[in-house]
């Protein structure tokens, strides 16, 4: 296990170095951030002095290497718009996307679990036939879409919720069910497929000609052992609603990290845009690896492959 | 050899053949994506004929009118206008070529590269594999809205950034899936045949294991297709994408997003158009991937 972990834990810190790499070259590469930073009228030689005031003249391995050695410290340098600190302004928006995020994935699990749990035991029902519909609407549903739909039914028509802000706990059920849903179809398909497979193993048959209660053995026998994949899907996609939550932050207005990044590259702030897709990454990262742990943990036969 | 002869008078071609397209015909949701997505793909392809209005002609004295099925609604404009007096219908007519194009584009490029990655991983395993796995999972690990838009920033907003951006983001799914089914593929029988009777290497992956793995690459291709379309307009939508006045559907919704609260149709037409779409393609998907292996229908 140990042996397991070391060689996953070192596999995912190369992993955070490649993608910050990436990144770097991706933006230093597709277009002159000297000349994005000065403007559309500036002169050739104020692009020059922004270049030289930013290190941006240096050659890039430098620029690079000297990014990454502070980063590794968590220091992001200054923001170009905001004037603040990189890592300052990171924490103060940090909280509202982790909550987003957090309600967001409870959200999915609290109507995706249930749902693809009964869809299984009442396989081709009508409410499995419901599922799939909300499985396949969810796929295909623009999540900018959703929200802005959702704020005209629940905020508009209704007035029951308001439309934006991050003031009180009301502003976050709209934005948490428009991020939520978006995870969804993906937790209640595996969870689906997960029960169908319990359900017709050998164990399931023995623990009803035990005459075990319908009950007992759906959730001490059956559930236990689908759900085990799903752990690993739902930390995936709570990696991948913080980096969509961009989308949903700008829409119901809320001051979080997406927003933030949203700012920044209106505003061509590339410490900003550099520093929150190495946090989002590391987060991801952090995830995966969490849930492959914890996999491990659980089925010794994923630590021999 | 009595292998290969027992197996093919047991599975005659021509009844392999009858029984995919009973279980498609017998598949509703294939069915029915495939006559929408039909129909978008004809709309698309005769957009000038089909569009009552130049979708680009602004009428300032015409703005905001609403669809027909509202009261104050016109036959002239059947769906509405939007805020500068275009003609909704036509946009929306135009915005399909936007769409489908995009889809297209960026789910070849994207293909051509995870399925590369891919097959060359499942094949030769090993070294190859590790390499092309790590590349995958770094891949995974940057957040594709946010990449997509700082780089569309950068380079400005225009539909072949889009397509460009998309297509070389979006293809770690082709990679894994393709991966996979070449492992499972390259032990066959026939693959051993070709390597024994010395055929070149991309001889054997071309025209021996890329058939093979054809349906599977299908399946995701749709997913893809539809992936990249929901992502240009999330793109347009926040203002890096395609640029105005392009009639694309997320810019439509952008547009129309301050007027949502007293006339909500103008968001809740393209969004719908958008949803059908992405759902007609990912009822294709679904359909293949059922029709190609009925044994994992769950």
């Amino acid at each position: 296990m140990l042996r397991f972990a070391l060689r996953r834990i070192a596999v995912a810190i190369a992993v955070a170095f490649t993608v910050s790499l990436a990144c770097f070259l991706l933006l230093h590469l597709s277009g002159d951030l000297a000349t994005a930073i000065a403007g559309p009228e500036a002169t050739a030689a104020q692009i020059d002095t922004v270049r030289r005031q930013y290190g941006l003249d240096r050659p890039l391995a430098v620029q690079f290497g000297d990014w990454l050695w502070h980063a590794v410290q968590l220091d992001f340098g200054r923001s170009y718009y905001f004037q603040d600190r990189v890592i300052d302004l990171i924490a103060s928006r940090l909280p509202v996307t982790m909550i987003l995020g957090g309600l967001a994935l409870a959200f999915a699990l609290v109507v995706a679990v249930p749902l693809g749990v009964v869809a299984a035991i009442r396989r081709d029902s009508w409410i499995d036939r419901l599922a799939l519909l909300i499985a396949v609407l969810g796929q295909a549903m623009p999540s900018f879409w959703f929200g802005l739909t959702l704020i005209i039914v629940f905020s508009v028509q209704l007035r029951w919720l308001p439309a934006s802000g991050a003031d009180s706990w009301q502003g976050f059920i709209l934005p948490v069910v428009a991020l939520g849903y978006y995870a969804t179809p993906a937790i209640m398909r595996l969870t689906r497929t997960g029960m169908l497979d319990v359900l017709g193993s050998d164990y399931i048959r023995t623990a009803r000609a035990k005459g075990l209660r319908t009950g007992t053995i759906m959730f001490k026998h059956a559930l236990r052992n689908a759900i085990i994949p799903v752990i690993a899907l739902a930390a995936v996609q709570l990696g991948f609603m913080l980096g969509g939550s961009l989308v949903i932050e700008a829409v119901f207005s809320l001051h979080g990290l997406g927003y933030l990044a949203w700012e920044a590259i209106a505003r061509n702030d590339y410490p900003v845009m550099q520093a929150i897709v190495l946090i989002l990454a590391m987060i991801y990262i952090l995830l995966t690896l969490g849930a492959d742990l914890l996999n491990a943990l659980i089925d010794p036969r994923i630590r021999v492959r | 050899m009595t292998d290969t002869l027992s197996l093919a008078t047991h599975l005659p071609p021509r009844s392999l053949l009858a029984g995919a397209l009973r279980r498609v015909l017998g598949h509703h949701g294939l069915m029915l994506g495939g006559i929408i997505l039909l129909f978008v793909a004809l709309v698309a392809i005769f957009a000038p004929l089909l569009a009552p209005h130049d979708p680009y002609a602004q009428n300032l004295s015409r703005r905001l009118i609403p669809p027909i099925w509202h009261a104050k609604g016109t036959w002239e404009h059947v769906l509405g206008t939007d805020k500068l007096g275009r003609d909704y219908l036509s946009r929306l007519i135009y915005g399909s070529r936007l769409s489908l194009m995009i889809g297209l584009s960026a789910t070849l490029i994207s293909g051509l590269i995870g399925t590369t990655l891919g097959v060359l991983a499942g094949y030769f395993g090993g070294r190859t594999d590790a390499v092309i796995n790590y590349l995958i999972t770094t891949r995974l690990a940057m957040p594709v809205v946010l990449v997509a838009l700082a780089v569309a920033s950068l380079v400005g907003g225009s539909l072949q950034v889009v397509i460009l951006v998309l297509g070389l983001l979006l293809w770690d799914r082709f990679a894994v899936v393709t991966r996979s089914a070449t492992m499972q593929v390259c032990h066959g029988d026939y693959i051993a045949a070709a390597q024994a009777i010395g055929c070149s290497t991309s001889r054997i992956l071309l025209s021996e294991l890329l058939p093979n793995i054809l349906n599977a690459l299908i399946v995701v291709a749709t997913l893809e297709m539809a992936h990249a379309i929901l992502l240009e307009a999330t793109l347009s939508f926040l203002g890096l994408g395609v640029p105005p006045p392009a009639p694309s559907w997320g810019l439509m919704i952008a547009e129309g997003k301050q007027y949502m609260f007293f006339s909500p149709w103008v968001i809740t037409i393209p969004g719908v158009t958008l949803l059908v779409l992405v759902l007609a393609i990912n009822l294709v998907g679904d359909g293949i991937r059922d029709a190609s292996a009925p044994e994992n229908r769950n």
